[in-house]
């Protein structure tokens, strides 16, 4: 068995639990739908709250931001009052929080995506929700109880298999978001304590490394641009 | 044989399509138990493309997949995590 029969069982196990019937499944037809209709609704909230969440994580970022442009504020000013050394400590901050904003905004990005595929699965699962109702109403009056155990059988378990594929997507986009947060609220932490020590690791040592040292050499070079631009000791504005 | 895109749809294919799936389908089980990125990557272009050339089965179609190939985005990170979760790999 490869990839493809093991994602199956995973998801027949998921879609199994949803199959328990009764000897007539004519009598529990409504229910399943009544069943469906909540689990549509679920879907929908998660769907929602997905966008709200991406909404709440793009406003912190823009925050951010801001913040980051008033470090680079403070470094001229420092500047401006021949304090080096301060201006370095701010664009060190500045520095190593902008590379953790555009981590968060490539992250925003491929959020979006997931995103605008949550809504075309949801609208899915809609139509085969109705697509179900229809049929239900069609066994009800058609067939006979042998044969409809067939019939719904199969139809219910394609309809859990798509709940089950949205759910994962759904739970998928949930802990992004959960990970984003994180980010955002660690590179507010980094631009109010300036704890460098510890930056925000992309769980890759080298990365670390090379992170690390580019934005050495950032601070080296807007700190020489900034020297040039502005006159040291003097009024600067 | 009816085969399911995670995220994005199901598929019907015929005996050819499922020969030239199966190939694609081995090799991305040694990229995941590798924890082969790039390859899990490629290979699994190759399998959607695949199954993208089957019948596309109309969204109030009720049935159940015989075969589940990951999403496109997935990686190989993720699939290895669901694997495991699920202790089947």
């Amino acid at each position: 068995m490869g990839i493809m029969g093991r994602m199956s069982t995973i998801f027949k196990a998921k879609v199994s639990k949803a199959l328990d019937q009764a000897e007539d499944p004519r009598e529990t037809l409504d229910y399943s739908y009544q069943r469906q209709l909540e689990q549509l609704q679920q879907v929908r909230r998660g769907v929602a709250d997905v966008v709200t969440s991406k909404k709440r994580i793009e406003l912190q970022s823009d925050k951010l931001n801001d913040q980051i442009k008033s470090w680079e504020q403070d470094a001229k000013d420092a500047l401006a009052q021949n304090r080096e050394d301060l201006a370095r400590e701010a664009l060190t901050r500045k520095q190593a929080a902008q590379q953790q904003l555009d981590g968060l905004h490539s992250q925003l990005a491929d959020l979006e995506q997931e995103q605008t595929k949550l809504v075309e699965l949801e609208k899915k699962l809609s139509l085969k929700v109705e697509s179900f109702r229809t049929q239900k109403e069609v066994v009800k009056a058609k067939y006979s109880a042998a044969e409809a155990q067939v019939k719904i059988g199969e139809a219910t378990g394609g309809l859990s298999e798509e709940m089950a594929d949205v759910g994962m997507a759904m739970q998928r986009a949930q802990d992004k978001t959960e990970s984003m947060q994180a980010r955002a609220s660690a590179i507010d932490e980094l631009l109010s304590s300036g704890t460098l020590d510890d930056p925000i690791s992309s769980g890759d040592h080298l990365k670390d490394e090379l992170n690390k040292m580019k934005a050495t050499s950032g601070v080296d070079d807007e700190l020489a641009k900034l020297k040039a631009a502005v006159p040291a000791g003097g009024a600067a504005s | 044989m009816i085969v399911r895109i995670m995220t994005e749809g199901q598929y019907e294919l015929d005996g050819d399509q499922l020969e030239s799936l199966k190939h694609a389908d081995e090799e991305l089980l040694v990229t995941v138990r590798n924890n082969d990125a790039e390859g899990f990557r490629s290979h699994l272009a190759t399998a959607l493309a695949v199954v993208r050339g089957g019948q596309p089965l109309h969204a109030s179609v009720l049935k159940e997949s015989e075969l589940v190939l990951p999403a496109p985005d997935m990686t190989v990170h993720e699939a290895r995590r669901l694997f495991d979760e699920h202790q089947i790999l």
